[in-house]
């Protein structure tokens, strides 16, 4: 039963190894379905481009939905995975810095990463700033961050159950709102579409 | 013209495949696909080889430098090392691998490279802050119904919208 690592079911040498194998998807995937291209990222937020929305939501509901299978079916046990502890309020702070460094820089980190391996110059200035910024962040760490990071501490919070309706409930729920974002922002797009200049849409890939 | 460099993976193939690395990472090694956690590794593994000694005395590196291995030595940094060769992999097969600015087209080469800096710094305090980025906080977090997951992308996305109403030319080109 999984997780396999954390329960000594495989060695670290492995364990690292899939790290990297699970990797080179990942940076595939990125690259294949256009997350390179800084334009089509930002058009998350103009709605020129619904890719980023697709890919995110589906990824997101694909695993949700597997791993849910295979907690119920006893597959694996969630709770002996790195399943992330709630800080509302550093993460709430920290998501809207992240959102203006979205808009402004065009990448996140992952995405950068991908971007510049396949030569966009502009991900490798992005990621000199996250390296930048995250050497500022640890040098003032514990004069100007760490009261902030530790506040809101809630534990570990399954949604579902904070929100007091079942798993599988929420689930579906969220499929319903994923489908209907699908078809909002491909409508959207849709729009846009007939009004760019054929350059735009080349570039796009739309 | 339409290219082969303008041709990508059909985005629910491509998210449906996403989603089951995030489940064979959950089920192999009890991880979540992330990014900006081993950007973090690789600073706490350049600060420990420049000056152990504050590496050991700041309170935010000192816990991932007490161990016998070195700070670098984490699942996180091997994904990461993965993601480059996958980008290569993949951009080579579609035609797409040289060296390029990404960028809207009236925006200028020096603009976007400095906003693409300033972008990276935000995105480097705000992933420390909020433990993770769109992966590990957002993609991960959600894959297991985790509230934070929910809040980063309601963070994320939310005051994203907001600021690209803000920024909107550096964009979309002013139309008359």
């Amino acid at each position: 039963m999984g997780p396999l690592y954390p329960q000594e079911l495989l060695n670290p040498e492995y364990n690292l190894l899939i790290g990297a194998l699970i990797g080179i998807g990942f940076g595939f995937l990125l690259e294949a379905s256009g997350f390179t291209n800084t334009r089509k990222l930002a058009g998350v937020f103009y709605g020129y481009d619904a890719t980023v929305i697709k890919v995110f939501f589906t990824a997101a509901l694909t695993a949700l939905i597997g791993l849910f299978f295979m907690h119920y079916l006893g597959w694996i046990d969630i709770t002996l995975t790195f399943y992330p502890k709630t800080f509302w309020i550093p993460t709430l702070i920290g998501g809207a810095i992240m959102g203006l460094g979205f808009v402004i820089g065009g990448f996140c980190p992952g995405t950068s990463l991908s971007a510049a391996a396949s030569g966009k110059v502009d991900a490798m200035a992005f990621i000199v700033g996250v390296m930048l910024g995250i050497f500022g962040f640890i040098f003032t760490y514990d004069t100007l961050w760490e009261s902030l990071r530790k506040s809101g501490n809630m534990g570990k919070v399954n949604i579902a159950q904070w929100i007091g309706i079942k798993e599988g409930l929420f689930i579906f729920l969220f499929t319903v709102i994923a489908i209907a974002t699908f078809w909002i922002f491909q409508k959207w797009q849709d729009s846009w579409k007939q009004k760019m200049s054929e350059e735009d849409i080349n570039d796009l890939g739309i | 013209m339409n290219t082969k460099r303008n041709k990508y993976m059909n985005s629910y193939v491509a998210g449906f495949l996403m989603g089951l690395l995030i489940i064979a990472a959950y089920y192999f090694s009890g991880e979540g696909l992330g990014s900006s956690g081993g950007y973090r590794d690789m600073a706490f593994g350049a600060i420990n080889a420049i000056s152990p000694e504050y590496a050991h005395s700041n309170p935010f590196v000192a816990p991932h430098v007490s161990g016998d291995h070195t700070p670098t030595h984490t699942w996180l940094v091997y994904e990461l090392l993965g993601v480059i060769f996958g980008a290569i992999l993949s951009a080579a097969l579609y035609g797409r691998l040289k060296f390029v600015i990404g960028k809207a087209p009236h925006i200028s080469n020096k603009k976007r490279i400095y906003l693409a800096i300033a972008g990276g710094i935000l995105w480097g305090i705000g992933t420390q802050l909020g433990r993770g980025c769109t992966s590990g906080l957002v993609l991960s977090g959600m894959a297991v119904n985790s509230l934070s997951g929910y809040i980063g992308l309601l963070a994320i996305f939310g005051f994203g919208f907001i600021f690209a109403f803000i920024f909107k030319r550096l964009w979309i080109k002013k139309t008359n």
